[in-house]
């Protein structure tokens, strides 16, 4: 509990150290409002496109394959901690489990989901 | 921790380990000869589930556990995965349809259904709740895909559309409940969830029937039962007409096969006012499902009223929870499964890629165009009906029985009533087959179509069959039942 009450102060003392920045920015600092300044910042050119155009849908397919390579390699790590205590049943175990989304690389390959045209 | 691979009991999980094998094998077929004939494929994928089914069939006697308790083969599992292979079997024969699903990606498709078919066994053989939710998501997801397989048809894809949010949504309804009942009791583990309720009460704490109660609302998404029963029309009509039939009957049985799993074990549904839950959930469930069938022209459509209405039947034998109740679930579910496969089967029969037939005036006349497709869909709507000497009236007998011996009358009452007002729209169809003239510009149907036949005749003797000889089948359901008391 005082761990939490802690760590709750931490937030608190941030939260108000920062508003007091921005007031004090507010009350001493000079403002001058122009239009130039209020354009969104993109590295420090003038915008040259409106943000909201399109993307190409074949990100969607890189995406969801990244996902579940992804997720195979977050299993790996609890795998690599047992390792020893599952011994070779766990070795067979993560071969079938590799050999399952090696197959689904096969398909997505075959099916031409990583051909860029 | 030291498991070694000779310790593991391989029976309880060779079902589930044969259907990925094949479901892997056909997409590796399907992958490197596209050419492939369908029926090929078809004729591979009856034979790995011609495999499965015999090593079901091994489980059959005492309860068997494999993988740290999380899986069993006892005779519960058995009949339920005996049940779903042979809804999966007679799925594909529908398919076959070379008129109609000319289009289809016919080895990703088995592939799907193989997978869906797998699902379906974890969630029977599941003695962990969370097994029984993988069984569940992989059941669900390989079914968001099936319904949007018409990749041309935009109903077909707004039915993989809707179910898929409403199905997400129910998921997480059941995950919550799984969450609560781990909080309440300090295990998933359904046997050591029993332990708990045994030692202290279903009712000490508040967490513990809340979440039943989530569970049930998860599970009750995919049964289509009222209040969560809005989903079904829209996907079976969208859906690709076998793949509607086997929402309707596996997937249904499979979230009836983790209910009652749970139920039966914990015991948890006879206390806090479940029963009369339950029962107003039955009625209501019968009577929306009666009631707006008789309005539907499209006969898809009315058929997914008419599942609706018959998951309101099947929870009578819930609620009576009693040895014939729950031998009388399973009798009408493997009813239901060959009824409702046989009539979606016969719009399937009939369909080809430019005209589906799926409309009241599609079959005006049908018996003098096509006597056979008639004559078939007439045996399943009297079965659906529950006229004897079909299957549906045995099933509805024993539902209702069991509900009497357990002293719910009026439930009873009701369902007959509502057995009445189906009549209505099931021999509705039969009237337009058999007593309208033929139309001048009825539309063309497809011809020749022996997998689709086939599927049909096997479903008119199992409906035929378990009407006329049921005996045998109900001895082995109440043996069922009894193993688990």
């Amino acid at each position: 509990m005082e761990k939490i009450i802690a760590v709750l102060f931490m937030f608190a003392v941030s939260a108000l150290l920062a508003l007091i920045f921005f007031t004090l920015n507010r009350l001493l600092g000079p403002r001058k409002e122009s239009v130039v300044k209020s354009v969104p910042f993109e590295t420090g050119r003038a915008p040259i496109t409106l943000p909201t155009h399109r993307m190409s849908i074949k990100f969607y397919m890189i995406a969801i394959l990244f996902v579940l390579f992804d997720v195979e390699m977050i299993f790996f790590y609890p795998w690599a901690v047992v390792f020893r205590k599952l011994g070779i049943l766990g070795l067979i175990e993560m071969g079938i489990f590799i050999l399952v989304l090696f197959l689904g690389l096969v398909y997505a390959w075959k099916k031409g989901a990583l051909e860029w045209e | 921790m030291n498991t070694a691979i000779g310790t593991i009991d391989w029976i309880p999980v060779a079902p589930f380990i044969a259907l990925s094998v094949l479901g892997f094998l056909i997409m590796i077929i399907g992958l490197f000869f596209p050419r492939i004939y369908r029926e090929t494929l078809g004729t591979i994928t009856l034979v790995g589930l011609a495999v499965t089914f015999f090593l079901i069939l091994q489980n059959w006697g005492e309860p068997r556990y494999a993988f740290a308790n999380t899986i069993v083969g006892d005779k519960f599992s058995t009949v339920f995965n005996g049940l779903f292979v042979v809804g999966a079997a007679l799925t594909i024969l529908l398919s076959l349809n070379s008129q109609e699903n000319r289009y289809l990606l016919y080895a990703d498709y088995f592939t799907v259904i193989v997978f869906a078919t797998a699902g379906m066994v974890l969630m029977s053989a599941g003695t962990h709740l969370l097994t029984i939710f993988l069984g569940l998501e992989t059941l669900s997801i390989a079914l968001y895909v099936l319904a949007g397989f018409r990749r041309e048809n935009a109903f077909s894809l707004e039915s993989a559309f809707k179910y898929f949010l409403l199905g997400a949504f129910a998921s997480g309804f059941l995950l919550y409940g799984i969450a609560l009942i781990y909080g309440a009791t300090g295990s998933a583990d359904i046997q050591e969830v029993t332990r708990w309720i045994q030692q202290n009460s279903l009712t000490g704490s508040l967490m513990l029937p809340i979440g039943f109660l989530l569970l049930f609302v998860g599970l009750g998404f995919k049964l289509a039962i009222f209040p969560f029963h809005m989903w079904a029309p829209d996907v079976y009509q969208g859906a690709p007409t076998p793949i509607s039939a086997f929402m309707a009957t596996g997937s249904k049985a499979a979230a009836f096969a983790a209910l009652l799993r749970v139920a039966l074990s914990t015991q948890s549904y006879t206390a806090i006012a479940w029963e009369q839950v339950l029962w107003v959930i039955a009625v209501a469930t019968m009577t929306i499902g009666n009631i707006i069938a008789l309005r539907q022209d499209n006969i898809k459509r009315m058929l997914a009223y008419s599942s609706i209405a018959h998951a309101g039947y099947i929870l009578i034998g819930f609620i009576a929870n009693n040895e014939l109740g729950h031998s009388g679930m399973l009798f009408y579910l493997l009813s239901y499964t060959f009824m409702n496969i046989g009539a979606f089967g016969v719009i399937s029969y009939l369909s080809t890629a430019e005209h589906e037939f799926v409309t009241l005036g599609d079959v005006r006349g049908l018996a003098y165009r096509r006597p056979f497709a008639a004559i078939a869909m007439a045996v399943f709507m009297f079965s659906l009906a529950g006229i004897p000497p079909t299957a549906g009236f045995i099933s509805k007998f024993y539902i209702f029985s069991a509900a009497v011996k357990a002293g719910y009358v009026w439930l009873v009452i009701l369902g007959v009533i509502n057995s009445m007002i189906s009549l209505y729209y099931y021999l509705g169809v039969v009237v337009q087959m058999f007593m309208s003239a033929v139309e001048e510009k009825a539309p063309a149907t497809a011809t020749q179509q022996p997998a689709v036949a086939l599927a049909l005749v096997v479903s008119m003797f199992a409906v035929l069959g378990l009407g006329i000889f049921p005996s045998r089948w109900l001895a082995v359901f109440m043996e069922m039942a009894r193993s688990f008391i």
